[in-house]
């Protein structure tokens, strides 16, 4: 596996640190990505329930990242970025696909839709963190990004 | 780590014990094959008990949901037993409580088949 772990960067504040890393299009940097996550997230004091939650997110939104973006295409990359703040931690996680436009994911909740095996996977990311975008990837594929606060957590 | 799956009968209940993991790939792979595989053995009456899964994703939710389907397409029944409250939370936020049966308690479980 080919990883290349970023370091940690000075960012303008000393209370902010982020993190980069370039990932495969494997199954493999899903538990990469969900590691380093949660290592930041119990740096700035997640407790279990919400580090939960945000696997989960991390996991869901890597899938969509390497299955749906990349396709496992291994000349493309997953560019993942986690950023500490004393209260939040934002991630970021890009791939280099086609792009998707999320209003036309069919909405799972929908009761013709309930026997659908897949399509839920934003649903619970929605559900897990407290700010969630799926942006155009510049120059392509799908930016997503997401805010857990720990003001928040339970 | 995946999924251990083992089956053992409660009358002509087959009970399916799941250990571990359900998640995209060998996780919610194990748990197709092993219900379909019941399935179409002809096993109409089936209870998994999750009290031993810790965690599901979207993979294993949508495995659930198309596990539940092929044994209904048999003219069986699938139903659920003890899931943990991040599970609950799941089918809750996913309202697949809505077309589970989920019981607390094993005995229960077993009676409603009848």
């Amino acid at each position: 596996m080919n990883i290349h772990l970023g370091r940690a960067v000075s960012l303008r504040s000393e209370t902010m640190a982020e993190r980069k890393l370039l990932l495969d299009s494997t199954l493999d940097s899903v538990e990469v990505a969900e590691t380093a996550v949660l290592g930041a997230a119990r740096e700035i004091g997640f407790h279990e329930d919400d580090l939960h939650q945000l696997g989960m997110a991390v996991r869901e939104s890597m899938v969509n990242a390497v299955v749906h973006g990349n396709r496992y295409n291994s000349r493309k990359k997953v560019h993942v970025s986690v950023t500490k703040e004393p209260d939040r931690l934002t991630i970021v996680i890009a791939d280099e696909g086609d792009g998707f436009d999320v209003n036309n994911v069919p909405d799972p909740l929908a009761e013709d839709n309930l026997l659908r095996q897949s399509g839920r996977g934003l649903l619970l990311i929605r559900a897990f963190v407290d700010e969630f975008q799926v942006l155009p990837g510049q120059p392509r594929g799908t930016e997503v990004r997401m805010v857990k606060y720990l003001a928040k957590a339970s | 780590m995946s999924v251990k799956m083992s089956s053992r009968q409660v009358g002509d209940v087959t009970v399916v014990d799941a250990n571990g993991r359900i998640t995209l790939g060998e996780g919610a792979s194990v748990f197709r094959d092993v219900i379909r595989d019941l399935a179409a053995k002809g096993n109409k009456k089936i209870l998994v008990n999750l009290a031993d899964v810790s965690y599901i994703d979207s993979s294993g939710i949508g495995e659930m949901v198309s596990s539940f389907t092929t044994v209904t397409n048999h003219g069986g029944q699938l139903k659920l037993l003890s899931l943990t409250k991040r599970v609950k939370d799941l089918l809750q936020i996913t309202k697949l409580y809505t077309v589970f049966e989920v019981f607390e308690d094993e005995a229960s479980a077993v009676r409603s088949f009848a």
